[in-house]
């Protein structure tokens, strides 16, 4: 069941960002995906949770491309859960979007009963990226790819949400591609690196 | 408080007994203001450069928990008796979570209110007490901020004018909020002041271009036509265009990678060891160990420490728990979120 | 402020730097909108229910009183042939409010059928609807109200269609543009990821966007509704005249403005505008109270 793109092409407009794109993530593994700012790791990140379509090339989860209808098996978490929230929904329905919430794994993220009841400006980031995780696991992915999802959070937090993910990962056997500027961090959690320049240029 | 050069300085203060305002004083000089402090900084004539001492910002909020008519507006803190303080020749990092409220401090300092907010506490600028009117007199000159982005400056003009004009061209303020400034506002000899002022302004804006490696041909450009990088030196010629003594910084890295985040810093850097302070408020806390000399570790509405970077070498010499734990949490030692 | 200071330090005077001002405090409080809003709609429903009730007596006529100047027993005087005005004054608002009501519904529908269409469906649909607000808009409202009305043989029915089928253009517009500035959100690309139908998004996301602007842009709708309902029958392509609409008391006012009968005009004027500025009133503050995004303020 590995995640691959195969000869993918896109660009925004007329400039071209990546010509000929190829990468295999397989499960189990911890991708970090290194590169200076503005190579266009977000737009990889996009392209792999399908929320951006290759102009051309494949992004194909065990051969098989991401469906369109029902939960996409690759789940995207960003680095402003604010925005991925209805701000008009409460934390419960939101999380409901993802299927029946699961007790056990809102108690491993440490989601308070009491948040479930507020809006999302009522929280702090912490809180709703949280949300953001449980609502991304719950419908049960192949692969997560998390971009730079703690870059706004205190270490504390930082740590309590990396912690939980890799023992979800651990005993559930996803894979992950994830982005972070954080040297430290990313050499504490990758099983692999790869160079998005390199990437490209090859 | 290991330092002998501090303790010197701070009897010093003591026995000039600067005015009856200046409440440090009666501080006893073994823990100075409930900070410690790196080696470098000084205090000139026996004070800070910025002092904020149980500042509270407030908004007006309707308690959630109640039904939606019957519910009381009640005044909800941000920040609740924060103090902070900044010396010449240093870099404070102000680190706690991205939505905390660390940003209405720097608001409080520049004097920029929103309309329903409530500031109270005592703020003193190089000794002396100030209020709202004074602050905003400050603003933009002795003390000035780079702000987050290049979304601060105005898209339709063009950079180099920017930068003479400070950030009042800049849509980071509004002209209400701080009334007239001061060039302009001489009647007499108006026109040739302005003429010299305007030539004074250019020249300052060449040197700090220079001085920031900018091409004089980027002062023709519009803000959308810079690079990043480019950008973040723009926005520090503003602030420096009025020759400030303290620089507020808020999130001034966020979207750079590493390399370039850490060249930013490095300017501020400069600044402090040319004889200014540097407010620096970010979420990145090892970016901060970096670079700051000192670390203000905001949680939970206020400041729990203010302590030197070197105490981050290990936890024993961190006071409090949360400051701890914090340390614990970092990719680079335990990595856990238990703490000890 | 005194007393949270640590108690080592002498007492010091702490600064206020900036409070939010107490009387945009009690303006913008929940309750005092909340009170508005349901003031401003009971007035109007009241002035509806009595202008009914009141219509036979408006239309009597009373020699006896021929034009009497306003006293206490006629608050707004009486007319040429003694009809007294005041009744004929709420007979005629409640007639203007009903068709206001009618035509404002009816507009909204359509605004709401379009601008969704525009938002949601091909290039060509939405290239079509945008073309049609930027006709409507392009053609002087009152004269289009007029063509149609006169069209539909006058009366309740033409001016009601009439008005139905000019104000529907902005309020499009807002529900067009407000649809597809939810539809752009990442939150909404998110929830399909995770398995949310179109069908679903709609009803969940979209339509608690889109409702605060739709329910202002609808209530707003019925003050213009009613001042052209006013203009048209002023003009006399609108109600006919035997009914105690605004604008044929207006109209009819004209005549004997020069014999010095200045209340003929002057209520009714006045009754027209207050009621136009309670649909104000009580728009305001809905959208306020609805919208999540202003009402901690």
């Amino acid at each position: 069941m590995a995640l691959e793109m195969r000869n993918v092409r896109f660009g925004y407009g007329n400039v071209p960002l990546f010509s000929d794109l190829n990468l295999t993530i397989e499960p189990d593994e911890r991708v970090a995906l290194i590169a200076p700012s503005g190579t266009g790791k977000t737009t990889l990140c996009r392209l792999l949770a399908g929320y951006e379509r290759p102009q051309a090339g494949t992004v194909t989860v065990g051969g098989q491309h991401l469906r369109k209808k029902g939960a996409c098996p690759v789940q995207l978490i960003g680095q402003h859960p604010e925005q991925t929230l209805d701000p008009l929904m409460r934390m419960e329905d939101s999380l409901r979007e993802a299927g029946e919430p699961d007790g056990a794994l809102l108690d491993a993220l440490g989601i308070q009963g009491r948040w479930h009841s507020r809006y999302p400006h009522e929280l702090s980031g912490g809180e709703l990226q949280r949300f953001c995780i449980a609502r991304a696991l719950l419908v049960s992915p192949h692969y997560v790819i998390a971009d730079e999802i703690t870059t706004m959070l205190d270490a504390v937090t930082q740590a309590a949400l990396w912690e939980f993910l890799l023992d979800d990962q651990r005993r559930k056997g996803w894979g992950m591609a994830f982005v972070s500027h954080s040297e430290a961090l990313t050499k504490r959690i990758a099983t692999r690196a790869i160079d998005v320049e390199a990437l490209i240029c090859s | 408080m290991t330092d002998l050069q501090d303790i010197r300085s701070s009897s010093a203060r003591v026995m000039q007994a600067h005015d009856a305002k200046d409440v440090h004083g009666a501080h006893d000089a073994h823990d100075h203001h409930h900070h410690r402090h790196a080696s470098n900084p000084v205090h000139t004539h026996g004070h800070h450069l910025l002092q904020v001492e149980d500042l509270s910002v407030g908004f007006r909020m309707y308690d959630p928990a109640e039904p939606f008519f019957a519910a009381k507006q009640e005044l909800v803190n941000v920040i609740d008796h924060l103090s902070i303080a900044v010396h010449e020749r240093e870099i404070v990092a102000l680190v706690g979570p991205s939505g905390a409220g660390k940003s209405l401090l720097a608001d409080a300092i520049m004097a920029c209110y929103e309309p329903n907010v409530q500031v109270e506490g005592r703020i003193w600028f190089d000794g002396e007490l100030q209020d709202a009117k004074s602050l905003a007199a400050l603003a933009g000159g002795a003390i000035a901020m780079v702000p987050q982005s290049v979304a601060s400056l105005n898209p339709l003009v063009k950079v180099g004018r920017q930068v003479q004009g400070g950030l009042s061209h800049s849509t980071y303020r509004t002209r209400d909020t701080h009334g007239a400034r001061q060039p302009g506002k001489r009647k007499k000899h108006e026109k040739q002041g302005k003429r010299e002022e305007h030539a004074r302004l250019a020249q300052r804006q060449q040197e700090l271009f220079a001085r920031y490696g900018l091409a004089p041909s980027v002062a023709d450009l519009y803000p959308h036509e810079l690079s990043g990088g480019m950008a973040r030196r723009v926005l520090l010629c503003c602030a420096l265009i009025g020759n400030p003594r303290l620089i507020v910084a808020d999130e001034p890295t966020p979207g750079l990678d590493e390399a370039a985040a850490l060249r930013v810093l490095e300017d501020f850097r400069a600044f402090a060891d040319g004889g200014g302070g540097v407010l620096l408020i970010t979420h990145d806390i090892e970016l901060a160990l970096r670079v700051a000399d000192r670390i203000a570790v905001f949680h939970d509405k206020t400041i729990v420490e203010e302590t030197s970077v070197a105490s981050f070498a290990s936890p024993e010499h961190l006071q409090h728990p949360f400051s701890r734990a914090l340390w614990h949490a970092l990719p680079e030692h335990g990595f856990s979120a238990a703490g000890e | 402020m005194a007393e949270l200071a640590p108690a080592q330090e002498p007492v010091v005077q702490t600064t206020l730097f900036h409070a939010p001002r107490s009387l945009a405090r009690i303006i913008s409080n929940r309750n005092v909108l909340l009170i508005t809003a349901v003031c401003a709609l009971a007035i109007l429903v009241a002035i509806i229910v009595a202008g009914i009730v009141a219509t036979p007596a408006a239309q009597e006529t009373d020699f006896a009183r021929r034009d009497l100047a306003p006293s206490l027993a006629h608050p707004f005087g009486c007319d040429w042939l003694g009809r007294d005005m005041f009744l004929r004054t709420l007979a005629g608002l409640s007639l203007s409010i009903r068709i206001g009501l009618l035509a404002a519904v009816v507009s909204a529908l359509i605004a709401l059928v379009l601008g969704t269409i525009a938002a949601l469906g091909s290039k060509v649909a939405d290239g079509i609807v945008t073309w049609l607000i930027d006709l409507m808009m392009g053609v002087p409202h009152l004269v289009l109200l007029i063509l149609i009305s006169y069209a539909l043989g006058k009366g309740f029915w033409g001016v009601t269609v009439g008005i139905a089928l000019t104000h529907w253009a902005s309020l499009t517009r807002v529900v067009r543009a407000e649809v597809l500035q939810c539809r752009q959100s990442p939150y909404i690309a998110v929830a399909g990821k995770l398995g949310a139908s179109r069908l679903r998004i709609a009803a969940k996301h979209i339509v608690p966007f889109v409702f605060p602007q739709f329910l202002v842009g609808f209530i707003l709708l019925f003050p213009h509704a009613i001042l052209h309902e006013a203009a048209i029958t002023f003009l006399g392509f609108g109600l006919p005249p035997e009914l105690p609409a605004l604008g044929n008391i207006l109209s009819e006012s004209m005549t004997y403005r020069s014999t010095g009968m200045w209340w003929l005009a002057v209520f009714p004027g006045l009754s027209l505008i207050a009621t136009v500025l309670l649909f104000d009133l009580a728009g305001g503050a809905l959208r306020k109270i609805v919208d999540a995004r202003t009402n901690q303020e």
